[in-house]
């Protein structure tokens, strides 16, 4: 397990800092770089030498449903085992005392024990049944739990490492992993409680008949033990590469259908073809080495039966009068011998089951174990409602095992101030102010919102003070109401509408049919890429931040709305700090302040003028605008 | 009764439609399992021979027949090869045939996600998509896991109902009443699971396409803190999926119960007649013995039908759910392709609409004309429909009425694979592979390594990747996420250029990149490529690198003309001013 203190929050690393700034992009090779990829949600074979049973402990730690009520489905299944090694008991008493009797047939007895029969057969089917509910209804509890903590846990992950997991490896944690363990928690733990019974049932028989028969049945079934552990290895270590393949296969998936625009566009669908086959062939290779096993274990049972039995017959007929061994009894032994088969080849049954849900299980426990890069104060400290002055002291950020990104940043944004931040792309500005929405801890300095150091401020206090809209206006498969809600849940349909007015976009509105019900498709593809950014802001508006920071948040949208944008949101920033991160710099001439980016370290600030006239790197890059802005000649 | 008759018919036809796939493993596994039935039966004769010839003698003569028990133990280790090979090659091969099907119902949905039009991707949600590829595909096999082992021990039924028939017809024609309660408590428990079982496949499709979306958006969810609701939106589609496992986990251990308890029944209802005829004098008390025994033996074969029958409803809903996307039409190729004409392409449209299905007009008879060569810039505000355009200019998405030529062909009449060869759009989005750069690039394969450098010079994109250790050989990360905006866009157009475009589209494709650099860019793009080229541009400075500018508004070309002559046009003179007005 590799954990690395620093959060990256890579969407933007840096143009020139590139070579150095991501184990991700390093490519096999560089051992410590490929330990730092994500190893332990992507692929955790470093932890497969976990055992099983180690695995199970922490399992059922985790899922509290499956350890409780664990006793009385045992009970039950032990009455389950009972009621098997009753019947062919009963049948065989009943044939000899009833059927091959000297006297003739007893009707009578055969009729009272078919009776006795009938009740045994008839109530151990129904304790069965009441079993399975119960297993039916704790593992599908257990396994709907343990999804539900995976789901969420994936959301606490930092984005350094939802950028380095495939979307499709984290859907398969909380889809086909825990699918997995559905079998195990129906069959296995019903077997693993009622074959154990019944094969020491069938054995103590034995030793009542002859302890020195039993004694060589023990020693010939003996190496099942050390066989099936260590075919357990083994199979586990298969089953873990299925789980690993299965989630590159949906990893693989995922990108075709969400690069479906791209492979079409560009006639890439031969490529596309060639790797989804590949993946899907792999997984189908870890599955039939997993099937090796599944195919082998299950004649263990046989395998070593049959020297059992052959032992029992050698060594009951050569030591008949050593032993004080009867024909009859000799006989029962074998027969007895031959039964512990079944449930001996069903326990390699089971162990399958319980390999393929371990496997499954622990990549579902490594993700829960997984460290959090950015902890929550708990409880931590809230602020007061209104604008909030924003110091950072010494500010130093790195992504994992590289140069900083951002270098010893010191600066004080009074409450209320309207700044700007401005740079090349790179300068570091878009991961500055990702620091100053805590999506990344720094590695050196501190940041205080109100003269609270932001680790100490509490998750709810910081959500309801800082709002940052990113550059990619995400939106969610469902109405622009709804998305805009997510800036304030319980919004009411007026507020939403509002919103929208106070940033004079309710032409942009009226223009749609469905309004505020217009669907917005899967990641908001129906509306185009500025549209998104129109709703991201929207959502902003919404709530009522006392730090707002928008990071190059109208991008796409055209000259003029950008324009009409940026009046409504200084009105908005009324009250409220406002730091926008500039790509257009009329959002900069605006501001109160400009901070200059310039390879990491704050090189200017001041006002719009004085910049300009210092002649600096902000006045290079104005002149650049300027010129991109304006018609030439 | 008929629905139930079909959906038993529904099942076999799907067992034997997937069984001919690949019939050669599965042959093997039936043949596995006969010889498994075959061994079990030989040894109970081996059983009884040993007693008879071994252990009863050894008693009675006080001597060990040592040949008897050579015999014998030959006889046991012959039987139990027998049996081991029987099993292993079931079950290995048995999983081999589910799992060749699998695969190739995967391959199958691979090529269906490839060849369905993009209208048909943004309908259907991607994380559904992977629980057609994931889950679907392994329950709809789950079917054939049993079969062999069903039809082999199948022999075993035989054989041990033939015997049970030559004993007493009358007793084996009661024993065979169990056939007629088996079949009818499956009908029972087919149509009641159909529906269940439908439900499963289903909330399975949901809970994966919530968490793929959600996951997806992480970022958003992170910033605006709606772990918590996103974690209640996830949880209500769990505990649905939850609920409707239970109803089907209850249905299958009812099921599996009266299985369970139908032989053994069978075997005292067998016991209970018997006994009378033996009373009779029909039958003789070792005669009852033996078919007592077969019963037993029958019994095992009915367990395993059972199992079988058990999977066929949730196997038969889950193809289903993949015959589904395989029946999705594809879009008629026309009867003959026509060829592009050489050099750079026009482009020309008249009477264009568009529209997502059920949503408002997004394009609304859009007319226009680019000559060969000619650099166009599209100009509108957002919203407008630029990027609708392009998309459907470029034959992504489907024209609703209209016609868009290129060179002067339909683009419906193009061969989709000249027309990608020779059209190059670069999305406002860049969206990247999870691959090498060099990957990225030359996503069809066939440009040389000069050709790269080439484009990566123009593209900008050379000093960078000069400073990454494995330079083109570097895998970025998923969407290109280890890449900054700027850096994936040039990429993104390095990509475009590889192919040397006659049609080159840019829907704002280098928004994220450096003004200056853009410039430099676009400058060399108008030097060096003999290419038609349409801009999605905000700059004034790089509309004033067009021809002539197409001004569009409310999803039409509202004007079109050089940009001096439209900024009298009001609208786009306040659009693109918009920035030189306020600095005044």
């Amino acid at each position: 397990m590799t954990s690395t203190p620093y959060d990256t929050t890579s969407t933007e690393p840096p143009d020139d800092a590139m070579p150095t700034t991501s184990g991700a992009t390093d490519g096999p090779g560089n051992v410590d770089d490929e330990l730092a990829f994500g190893l332990d949600i992507e692929d955790d074979e470093a932890g497969s030498s976990e055992g099983a049973l180690s695995v199970l402990r922490r399992g059922l730690r985790q899922s509290d449903e499956l350890r409780q009520g664990l006793a009385t489905t045992v009970g039950m299944g032990l009455s389950v085992a009972a009621g098997r090694l009753a019947i062919p008991v009963l049948l065989e008493q009943t044939i000899n005392n009833g059927v091959l009797v000297d006297t003739g047939v007893d009707t009578g007895a055969v009729l009272r024990s078919a009776a006795v029969m009938s009740v045994v057969v008839i109530a151990a089917a129904f304790v069965s049944w009441l079993t399975q509910r119960r297993l039916v209804i704790r593992a599908e509890a257990g396994i709907a739990n343990l999804r539900i903590a995976a789901f969420d846990k994936v959301h606490e992950l930092s984005i350094a490492d939802h950028n380095e997991t495939r979307r499709g490896v984290l859907v398969s944690r909380v889809t086909s992993d825990a699918e997995s363990l559905s079998r195990f928690a129906q069959w296995g733990l019903y077997s693993w409680t009622i074959d154990p019974t019944v094969i020491l049932g069938t054995f103590c028989v034995l030793v009542w008949y002859s302890p020195w028969l039993a004694l060589i049945v023990a020693v010939a079934y003996a190496p099942v033990i050390p066989t099936m552990r260590w075919l357990q290895v083994r199979q586990l270590a298969a089953y873990d590469l299925l789980r690993t393949r299965v989630g590159e296969m949906l990893a693989a998936f995922s990108e075709a259908v969400m690069g479906a625009a791209v492979v079409r566009a560009y006639g890439a669908e031969e490529r596309t073809r060639d790797q989804l086959g590949r993946s899907i062939a792999a997984r189908y290779r870890a599955r039939i080495r997993a099937n090796k096993y599944m195919a082998g274990v299950f004649v263990i049972g046989d395998l070593f039966g049959a020297l059992a039995f052959v032992g029992v017959l050698v060594a009951g007929l050569a030591q008949r009068d050593a032993w004080g061994i009867g024909a009859g009894e000799l006989i029962a032994c074998l027969f007895l011998t031959t039964l512990l088969h079944g449930p001996i080849a069903e326990l390699g049954e089971t162990m399958d089951q319980t390999q393929t849900a371990v496997a499954g299980w622990r990549k579902i426990l490594n993700l829960l174990d997984h460290p959090v890069d950015v902890a929550e104060a708990d409880p931590g400290v809230s602020l007061d409602h209104g604008p909030v002055e924003v110091r950072a002291e010494h500010v130093t950020f790195a992504y994992r095992n590289a140069a900083p990104v951002v270098h010893d940043v010191s600066v004080t944004i009074p409450a209320g101030t309207n700044v700007a931040i401005v740079g090349e792309t790179g300068s570091g500005k878009t991961t500055f102010a990702k620091l100053l929405c805590r999506l990344a801890d720094p590695v050196g300095g501190t940041i205080r919102l109100n003269g609270v150091a932001l680790g100490e401020l509490s998750h709810a206090a910081r959500l309801a003070t800082v709002r940052m809209v990113p550059q990619d206006g995400f939106l969610f498969d469902t109405t622009i109401a709804e998305n805009v809600r997510y800036g304030r849940p319980g919004a009411t349909d007026a507020e939403v509408e509002q919103a929208f007015d106070r940033l004079d976009l309710d032409w942009w509105i009226a223009k749609l049919p469905d309004g505020l019900a217009t669907k917005v498709g899967e990641r908001g593809d129906n509306l185009s890429v500025g549209e998104r950014q129109l709703v991201a802001l929207a959502r902003a508006a919404l709530a009522d931040p006392g730090l707002l920071i928008l990071d190059e948040a109208t991008s796409a949208v055209d000259p003029e709305t950008d324009q009409a944008l940026t009046t409504a949101i200084a009105r908005l920033a009324v009250d409220r700090t406002l730091v926008s991160i500039a790509h257009r710099l009329a959002t900069a001439e605006a501001a109160d302040v400009i901070l200059v980016f310039d390879a990491g370290r704050l090189v200017e600030q001041g006002a719009h003028a004085d910049l300009v006239d210092d002649d600096g790197v902000y006045a290079r890059l104005h002149r650049a605008w300027v010129g991109n802005t304006r018609e030439v000649g | 009764m008929v629905s139930d008759r079909t959906a038993l018919r529904r099942g076999l036809i799907h067992v034997a439609n997937m069984v001919k796939l690949h019939p050669g493993p599965f042959v093997v596994a039936v043949a596995g399992a006969a010889v498994f039935a075959a061994g079990t039966v030989l040894s109970t004769v081996v059983l009884g021979r040993i007693t008879d010839d071994v252990v009863l003698p050894t008693f009675e003569t006080g001597e060990v027949p040592d040949g008897a028990l050579r015999g014998g133990v030959l006889a046991i280790v012959a039987v139990t090869v027998l049996r081991v090979v029987g099993v292993v090659c079931r079950r290995f091969f048995a999983g081999m045939t589910s799992e060749r099907v699998q695969m190739t119902l995967r391959h199958r949905l691979s090529d269906q996600y490839l060849a369905l039009p993009l209208a048909w991707h943004q309908r259907v949600p991607a994380g559904q998509l992977l629980a057609h590829a994931d889950n679907d595909a392994e329950v709809a096999v789950d079917v054939l896991h049993p079969l062999p082992f069903s039809l082999g021990v199948g022999f075993l039924a035989v054989f041990a109902a033939i015997s049970i028939v030559a004993v007493d017809p009358l007793l084996a024609s009661i024993a065979f009443l169990i056939f007629p309660a088996l079949t009818a408590l499956n009908r029972v428990y087919s149509s009641r699971i159909e529906k269940p079982a439908a439900e499963v496949q289903e909330g399975v499709g949901i809970v994966s396409s919530i968490a793929h979306e959600s996951f997806d958006g992480a970022l958003v969810v992170k910033t605006l803190g709606r772990s918590e609701h996103e974690s209640r939106r996830f949880g209500a589609a769990v505990r649905e999926l939850q609920a409707n496992r239970v109803r089907v986990g209850f249905l299958r251990a009812a099921f599996e119960s009266v299985m369970d308890v139908l032989p053994n029944l069978g075997i005292i209802v067998v016991l209970v007649i018997g006994i009378y005829r033996v009373d009779a004098g029909a039958v003789g008390p070792g005669d009852l013995v033996q078919v007592t025994a077969l019963f037993t033996v029958l019994a095992f074969p009915m367990r395993v039908m059972g199992f079988f029958l058990e999977s066929v409803p949730p196997s038969v809903v889950a193809h289903g759910r993949l015959e589904a996307v395989f029946d999705e039409p594809l879009p008629e190729p026309p009867p003959t392709y026509r060829r592009l004409p050489a050099g750079p392409l026009s482009l020309s449209a008249s009477g264009v609409s568009f529209h997502y299905p059920g949503g408002p007009p997004v394009l609304d008879d859009v007319n226009l004309e680019v000559r060969p060569g000619e650099v166009v810039a599209l100009v509108g505000s957002t919203g407008a429909g630029k990027s609708t355009l392009c998309n459907v200019l470029c034959g992504l998405l489907p024209l609703r009425s209209g016609v868009v030529r290129l060179g002067g062909v339909d683009i419906d009449d193009v061969d989709p694979i000249e027309r990608t060869d020779n059209v190059a759009l670069v999305f406002q989005e860049s969206f990247l592979f999870a691959d090498t750069l060099h990957a990225n690039i030359d996503l069809t394969g066939r440009a040389t390594p000069s050709e790269i450098h080439r484009v990566a010079e123009i593209a900008r994109i050379s000093q960078f990747v000069d400073g990454l250790p494995q330079r083109f050989d570097t895998v970025v990360g998923e969407r290109g996420i280890t890449l900054s905006g700027g850096q994936r866009q040039r990429v993104a157009l390095a990509r475009a250029l590889i192919q040397s475009p006659r049609l080159l589209m840019l829907d704002d494709a280098t928004s994220a990149v450096d003004a200056r650099v853009e410039q430099q860019i676009l400058a060399r793009l108008r030097a060096e490529l003999d290419t038609t080229t349409v801009i999605v541009a905000q700059r004034v400075s790089t509309i004033q690198l067009a021809d002539r500018v197409l001004y569009m508004r409310d999803g039409t070309i509202s004007a079109s003309g050089t940009h001096a002559e439209l900024l009298g046009h009001p609208g786009y003179a306040a659009l693109v001013r918009a920035y030189e007005e306020a600095a005044r």
